[in-house]
C-alpha cells in the first residue's frame, strides 16, 4: 500500500509538471522509477517501455500502468494511473470553466484569432516530421497521400482507415518474420533491425491493402 | 445518451490510437467537429491550444475539455476514463503476450508501417481546420494576418523546433494588436 501511495505522488508530480506530451515525460519517469526509487532496474524499464511505445492509447497512462503494475500490482496500476492523469483533469477543468466565462469578451477573442492559425500549423508541422522520420520514399508517398485523400476528401473515418492500415501492416510484419526465420535462425532474437533496412512499405485503402503489400513483397528480390 | 456517446467515442479512440497524441487529436477532430458536431472548428482550436499549453498529455486534456463542454464535471471524468479503459484492460492481456522480443518485434513493425498512415491522418487533421472560421482575414483585406501567422509557426516548429507553447503566446500577442 505503501507502495501504491508513493507510485501516485511519482506519478502526480510527473503529471503536473510535464509540459509537451509523453516523450518529454520519459526522462522524469526513468529518473524516479529507475534511478531514485529503484524499482525497476534500467534495461528492464527500457525493455518495457519499447514494448509500451507500440502500444495504442495514451503513452503516458501505459508507462504508469505498466511501471504501477510492476512494481505493485494490480493496485499499483491504478495509482500511478490516476497520478498521471488527475493533475490534466484538475487543471483543464479550472481552465474550461474560466475560460467558457470570458471566451465572448472582445480581448480574448482577438488573442484567440491569432492563436488559431498557430494550431493548425503546430498540426501540421509534427506530421510532416513524421513521414520525415519514417522514411517515406517517393514509392511509399503514396501512403501518407492516400491516407490525406481518404479522411480529408472523402471524409472517410480515421477509424477505418487505422484499421486498414494495421491490417496491411501486420501482414508486411508477419512477412518479415518468416523470411527472417528461414534465413538467420540463430539469431531470430534480434529480427526486426536489419530485417528492415529502409521504410516498410505497406498500402492505404480498405480493399487494397492485403494484396497489393503482398505483390510488393513478391517484387522485392 | 450524451454519457453513452463519449464512453464509445472515447473508447473507439483509447483503441485505436496509435502513433501518440496527434493522432488521436485528428480522431478526436472527426468524432467531436464532423460526426457528432458537439463543437465548432473555432472550439476545437482553441481547445487544442489550451491543452497544448497546460502540462500533462493532450490527449487526456482533449479528453475532459470535450466531456466538460458536452456532459459538464461528469462528461469530463467519464471522458477522460473511457480513454484510459482500453489501456487498463491491455495491460494485463498484453504484457504478457507481447514482453516477448519475438512478438515484440512484430509489433514495432507493424508499428513502422502504420506509422506513415498515421502522418497522413495528422495532416489530414491540419487541412480540415484550414478554413476561414480559423482563418477570420483570409481573402479580405490586403494583409493576411493570419497566413503569415500559420506560415511563421509552421516556419519555427518545422525547422527550428520552437517551444509550442512559445509560438501559441506569440500569435495570441499578434492577434491581439492586430484584430
Amino acid at each position: 500500500m505503501k507502495k501504491a501511495f508513493e507510485l501516485f505522488f511519482s506519478f502526480f508530480k510527473i503529471g503536473a509538471f510535464t509540459l509537451g506530451g509523453g516523450y518529454a515525460m520519459l526522462s522524469m519517469v526513468e529518473k524516479a522509477v529507475v534511478d531514485q526509487k529503484k524499482w525497476i532496474p534500467n534495461d528492464e524499464f527500457w525493455d518495457m517501455i519499447a514494448v509500451v511505445q507500440s502500444l495504442p492509447g495514451v503513452f503516458a497512462v501505459n508507462t504508469a500502468l505498466y511501471v504501477g503494475h510492476r512494481v505493485a500490482g494490480t493496485k499499483g496500476a491504478f495509482a500511478a494511473m490516476l497520478g498521471a492523469i488527475i493533475p490534466s483533469i484538475t487543471i483543464i477543468l479550472l481552465l474550461a470553466t474560466v475560460f467558457r466565462e470570458y471566451r465572448d469578451q472582445p480581448v480574448v477573442e482577438r488573442i484567440f484569432k491569432g492563436i488559431r492559425p498557430c494550431v493548425v500549423a503546430l498540426i501540421l508541422a509534427p506530421s510532416l516530421r513524421m513521414i520525415k522520420s519514417a522514411k517515406v520514399t517517393w514509392k511509399t508517398a503514396i501512403i501518407p497521400i492516400a491516407t490525406v485523400f481518404l479522411i480529408w476528401w472523402l471524409k472517410i473515418s480515421p477509424a477505418y482507415v487505422i484499421l486498414a492500415a494495421i491490417a496491411g501492416s501486420l501482414i508486411y510484419a508477419l512477412i518479415i518474420r518468416r523470411k527472417t526465420a528461414k534465413h538467420g535462425t540463430q539469431n531470430s532474437e534480434r529480427v526486426p533491425e536489419p530485417a528492415v533496412p529502409e521504410a516498410p512499405r505497406r498500402v492505404e485503402g480498405p480493399e487494397v491493402s492485403k494484396s497489393k503489400s503482398q505483390k510488393e513483397e513478391e517484387a522485392k528480390p | 445518451m450524451i454519457y453513452l456517446q463519449l464512453l464509445w467515442v472515447f473508447v473507439k479512440i483509447g483503441v485505436l490510437g496509435f502513433g501518440g497524441g496527434y493522432a488521436m487529436l485528428s480522431l478526436i477532430q472527426h468524432e467531436v467537429v464532423d460526426h457528432y458536431a458537439w463543437m465548432s472548428t473555432t472550439d476545437f482550436a482553441d481547445m487544442v491550444a489550451i491543452s497544448q499549453m497546460t502540462p500533462g498529455p493532450i490527449s487526456i486534456n482533449l479528453a475532459t475539455y470535450v466531456g466538460y463542454t458536452t456532459a459538464g464535471f461528469g462528461g469530463s471524468l467519464l471522458a477522460s476514463f473511457a480513454l484510459c479503459l482500453p489501456s487498463i484492460i491491455m495491460v494485463y492481456f498484453i504484457l504478457k503476450l507481447f514482453m516477448s522480443k519475438k512478438n515484440n518485434a512484430l509489433m514495432t513493425n507493424t508499428l513502422k508501417g502504420l506509422k506513415p498512415a498515421i502522418a497522413g491522418l495528422i495532416f489530414a487533421a491540419g487541412l480540415s481546420m484550414m478554413n476561414t472560421q480559423n482563418f477570420v482575414d483570409f481573402g479580405r483585406g490586403q494583409y493576411n494576418i493570419s497566413v503569415i501567422i500559420c506560415v511563421l509557426a509552421f516556419v519555427a516548429s518545422y525547422f527550428f523546433k520552437a517551444n509550442p507553447i512559445l509560438l501559441i503566446v506569440l500569435s495570441g500577442v499578434v492577434g491581439f494588436f492586430a484584430y
